[in-house]
């Protein structure tokens, strides 16, 4: 008896997951679902789950319009960019947040976190007229460092809750077996937090491949990435839900297939510390 | 080499003097154990001597020179943690190399080396596993492993066996203080445990409250407890220490008098009620309700016929009563 409650219990539940799951999910089926209409069967009244023709026309039409490839290989450059130079610098100061903190360690993390709080758009001039003045205005490396600032706290923070899970006493054991600084970070902090700092890699790219409000508003055309090349497919009038539906698609793909393959890791690196 | 001295070492995190001011040699070849309750400072002294924390003032000499403001890499220690301190990415063999590694030596010399520590411990079937694959004892012979394999001017070991079970602890003590035989390297020893302390030292440092109360040979301790905590701390079971009226007639403040060193009379003495009889067959340990002094812990050689209820009457040994002035100290 007992094993058929379970059991039911079990289906109500994979049901209710699955229901959850295909709400958020959603958005992403409609606009994949979309990117296959013709113009007019996208915005037809009632709305059409699935249209009676199917059509790759507005991919091709895509592609012919823009140079995909281009705004690809810069959104690649500046996500994995601003997330590796964010590492550099996030490792070791994480190190010292964790091993060696200070009084006040916890209200420089609160400080870095709050500037995540902050609403982009109001340090928006400041930093469009740097970027102007600066040259780095549409430019990759302008993005890069944009984009690592603001990310650099989300790092600093994930890499120190996985450090603060290393036991000290074997950094000091490799302190005493005569490793260097370097040598205690190479040899024995790296490989322990490697599943860390994988994730916080992973998140990261996510992040940064999804950037949009800097990476539109900081680019013309030579430095803008794949948010900028969804977002030149709106138009004030006319017909476009399809084409910017294959556009998008086009643009979170390859994103979704990194985060397919790495989901194991990436639910690890979320759920990290709350169950030892 | 090992020899190490300590000249007016102090520690202080913030306002709070944890050493307030510390003067010990050690001799090479020495094993020398720290002990004293916990928070008396035993293992912030032996991390000040391992270089993982800094001291506040003092100078901390190696062979000699000057090594108060070298990092712990350039100290020549090798150190065993209560936690192993295993890296759990490599496997025993890595683990045992690692400091050889760092050390620069080629691949050849390292094998040799692992291989003859790993002989010495019992751990050639383990060199392939990781230390989580391993059991607390093994993973203690792993973390010793890596100390000897470097050859170190001395080891220091903080409270290595408090992880492991007692029997096996027991086993690792007789363990440890035969490598110390067959290494004949200094070696400091931090426990809270006094019977490790006595079956271990050549010397032992009593610390309380960062203060060194004594340095000598477990028997000097033994025999001749320079003031109350050290009479108190040293011995199981605890010496008697005794106040009031019975002390004054000694003229003392306080007395003390080891548990086997009280004799069964018929006349005279401290009347008293058995309360708890232990029975171990080769000892018989009594703790004994008295009105003049208190309850008693006595010790009688073999089985003693005495049991609960029973009254008694007991005298200390002529010439085995040490008396304590009001400062504790002996007089």
């Amino acid at each position: 008896m007992a094993r058929a409650v379970t059991t039911k219990r079990k289906i109500i539940y994979t049901a209710a997951a699955w229901a959850v799951g295909l709400i958020i999910f959603f958005p992403v089926l409609w606009t994949i679902l979309t990117s296959f209409k013709t113009e007019a069967s996208a915005v037809a009244t009632p709305p059409e789950f699935l249209s009676a023709d199917w059509t790759l026309q507005n991919y091709a039409d895509v592609w012919a319009r823009s140079d995909y490839p281009r705004f690809f290989w810069n959104s690649v450059v500046i996500a994995f960019g601003s997330t590796l130079l964010g590492l550099v610098i996030a490792i070791p100061a994480a190190w010292s947040m964790a091993f060696v903190p200070g009084k006040r360690t916890k209200d420089l993390l609160m400080w870095m976190l709050s500037t995540k709080m902050m609403p982009a758009v109001g340090v928006l001039i400041p930093m469009y007229l740097l970027f102007q003045r600066t040259g780095l205005f549409d430019t990759r490396i302008g993005l890069i460092l944009a984009l690592m600032l603001m990310n650099l706290p989300i790092i600093v923070w994930m890499l120190y809750t996985y450090f603060k899970e290393i036991p000290g006493e074997i950094l000091e054991a490799a302190r005493m077996d005569g490793a260097s600084l370097r040598n205690e970070i190479i040899h024995v902090l790296t490989p322990m937090a490697l599943p860390g700092i994988a994730s916080t890699m992973l998140l990261n790219i996510i992040l940064a491949w999804n950037e949009s409000f800097w990476t539109i508003t900081l680019t013309t055309t030579d430095a803008a990435p794949l948010s900028a090349f969804i977002a030149s497919f709106s138009a004030p009038q006319g017909l476009f839900y399809a084409k910017l539906s294959a556009a998008s698609t086009m643009a979170i793909a390859p994103i979704l297939i990194l985060g397919w393959f790495s989901q194991k890791q990436l639910v690890r690196g979320l759920t990290f510390g709350a169950v030892k | 080499m090992g020899q190490i001295t300590l000249k007016q070492v102090r520690k202080s995190f913030g306002e709070v003097h944890v050493i307030p001011g510390v003067d010990l040699a050690i001799n090479d070849g020495e094993f020398v154990v720290f002990v004293g309750p916990s928070g008396c400072g035993k293992s912030t002294l032996l991390r000040l001597i391992a270089g993982l924390e800094d001291t506040s003032a003092g100078i901390i000499e190696i062979d000699g020179q000057d090594a108060t403001s070298l990092p712990p890499a350039k100290r020549g220690l090798a150190m065993v943690f209560q936690s192993y301190a295993l890296y759990p990415h490599m496997t025993v063999r890595k683990n045992i190399a690692f400091p050889l590694k760092m050390a620069g030596m080629t691949e050849a010399e390292q094998t040799a080396r692992v291989e003859r520590a790993a002989t010495v411990l019992n751990l050639t079937s383990y060199l392939d596993r990781r230390p989580g694959q391993l059991s607390g004892g093994q993973r203690q012979r792993v973390a010793i492993g890596r100390a000897i394999v470097r050859e170190p001017a001395a080891f220091l070991f903080d409270e290595p066996l408090s992880n492991l079970d007692a029997a096996l602890r027991v086993g690792m003590r007789q363990e440890i203080t035969e490598l110390h035989q067959q290494l004949q390297t200094t070696m400091i020893y931090v426990t809270h445990d006094q019977v490790e302390a006595m079956t271990m030292a050549d010397k032992i440092v009593v610390l309380n409250a960062g203060r060194i109360e004594q340095v000598g040979s477990p028997m000097d301790l033994y025999n001749s407890p320079v003031n109350t905590f050290v009479a108190g701390f040293i011995g199981s079971p605890k010496m008697n220490l005794i106040t009031g009226a019975e002390a004054a007639k000694l003229g003392a403040t306080t007395i003390g008098v080891r548990p086997e060193h009280l004799d069964v009379v018929q006349q005279g003495g401290w009347a008293g009620i058995v309360g708890l009889s232990e029975h171990l067959g080769s000892d018989t340990f009594l703790k004994v309700t008295t009105e003049t002094v208190g309850t008693i812990n006595v010790r009688a050689i073999g089985d003693v016929r005495l049991h609960h209820g029973d009254t008694i009457r007991l005298a200390p040994q002529a010439g085995s009563i040490h008396r304590f002035g009001p400062d504790g100290k002996l007089i």
